[in-house]
């Protein structure tokens, strides 16, 4: 007897394999779009849920891009669907809410020793966050997704050209909020 | 290349992402112009302090699980013996045609065979999760070798039964080597063998379940287990590679065996 391999089944089962070792990278732009754990999860799944059904179209690009396209839609569909709802709350270009809320929760565990690192990136994990969402989203595509010029540009939907004076213009405004926090540190 | 559009500039170049002619331009106007080369370590040093900051997530394990099962390969997991007996079950039970007598018998027969898979079931669950221990703890083999001959010997005196193994290599599955492991509180042989990038584990035992002996592959947890038995012995082979992957997996063993007379 050899096994029901379906269509269907065999599908589903290409799509684990060549999807799911993604999952850590898209979580973390889940997490940085969405801006909570809980919402960043119902983000990645509804994500590979849609990317499972759009599957057997799939010709590329690499897998990583394509689905972090996906997620992005998602997150901005999510959007779309509060901001109709309701009046929007604290997604909007000022996040003062952000500061309120802590959205790193996972416990940091480094040894002492590297406590200064430890809160140079705790900075800068908050200072990402709290970029503009272009600037936010790029930044995550580049060094945290590690996807090339042309990859960012294929996810976000607009040209080069327009990637590089955002990672630029993102880059600048991390350099001069890191030399704020540097100085307000005691 | 004039100040005015460095930035951009200067930011691929950190990024790799110029061209070998326009990175060399770049550099050389950096060369020149102390305050393009100070704007390029400022941005140097953000692209190390953010990639050194770790700002990558790991996505918990409770959501892999939550996706996985949202994904519809473990729902799919009836497996083709079970289909067989539910259906069965329904006809014998839906239809008039059979003596109460007879009826009574293979209903009877029919709660051991069902009982007999569930714990099949029970020892296939805990051969994956050997699997996935093995995968995990980097505890994948005690005695490493491509050599058939080696593996063999490896396993006397550690177990009370002599696994065969067979160099598949040629068959492309390629023999890595033996771990002691242990399903169901006994201990057991687990030969591995590697499919591209994939680790099947072939656990084999003496009884590890009941007499059942057909062949048959299922899905658990997305893996999937192939068990047979042959000579007294039974083989469990968990990986991930497909199911008619695993079954070529199984009939070579099998194949391999069989002419070559050795046990």
């Amino acid at each position: 007897m050899t096994g029901d391999g379906n269509g269907e089944h065999d599908t589903a089962r290409r799509f684990r394999d060549a999807a799911l070792p993604y999952l850590d990278d898209v979580y973390s732009l889940a997490r940085y779009l969405m801006r909570n754990p809980a919402d960043a999860e119902d983000a990645a799944q509804e994500c590979y849920v849609r990317a499972l059904r759009h599957f057997d179209s799939y010709r590329g690009p690499a897998m990583k891009p394509w689905l972090l396209t996906i997620l992005r839609n998602v997150c901005n569909a999510e959007f779309a669907r509060r901001r109709k709802q309701e009046t929007p709350t604290d997604f909007s270009e000022h996040e003062t809410a952000a500061e309120e809320l802590p959205i790193w929760q996972e416990p940091m565990s480094s040894p002492e020793s590297t406590m200064v690192r430890r809160q140079d990136g705790d900075t800068i994990r908050r200072l990402v966050a709290e970029l503009p969402q272009p600037f936010r989203e790029a930044i995550v595509l580049r060094e945290i997704n590690d996807l090339s010029y042309h990859e960012i540009a294929e996810v976000a939907g607009v040209p080069v050209g327009t990637v590089m004076s955002r990672l630029a213009r993102a880059r600048s405004m991390l350099r001069a909020a890191w030399n704020g926090a540097e100085g307000a540190m005691p | 290349m004039n100040c005015s559009d460095s930035e951009i500039l200067l930011n691929a170049l950190i990024d790799g992402e110029l061209d070998a002619g326009h990175a060399r331009d770049v550099e050389k106007h950096v060369a020149a112009c102390s305050a393009c080369a100070e704007k390029l370590t400022e941005i140097r040093d953000l692209h190390h302090a953010v990639s050194a900051a770790g700002l990558k997530m790991t996505a918990p394990a409770h959501l892999r699980v939550r996706i996985e099962k949202a994904l519809p390969l473990p729902t799919a997991r009836v497996i083709a013996p079970r289909k067989f007996f539910q259906t069965s079950r329904r006809t014998f039970f839906g239809g008039f045609a059979v003596g109460t007598a007879l009826s009574a018998a293979l209903a009877a027969s029919l709660v051991l065979t069902v009982v007999g898979t569930d714990q099949q079931q029970t020892i296939a669950n805990e051969v994956v999760s050997a699997h996935i221990r093995s995968l995990q703890a980097g505890h994948l083999i005690d005695v490493e070798t491509s050599d058939q001959h080696t593996v063999k010997p490896w396993f006397n005196g550690k177990l009370d039964v002599a696994p065969p193994v067979v160099d598949l290599t040629a068959q492309g599955f390629r023999l890595l080597g033996g771990r002691l492991d242990y399903i169901d509180g006994e201990s057991v042989a687990s030969v591995v063998y590697q499919r591209r990038k994939h680790i099947i584990n072939l656990f084999v035992a003496q009884r590890l379940g009941a007499s059942h002996a057909s062949t048959r592959i299922e899905a658990i947890q997305g893996y999937n287990v192939r068990h047979w038995s042959e000579a007294g012995l039974d083989f469990w082979a968990v990986s991930d590679i497909a199911p008619d992957e695993l079954s070529e997996f199984g009939q070579r063993m099998v194949a391999a065996l069989h002419p070559a007379g050795s046990s």
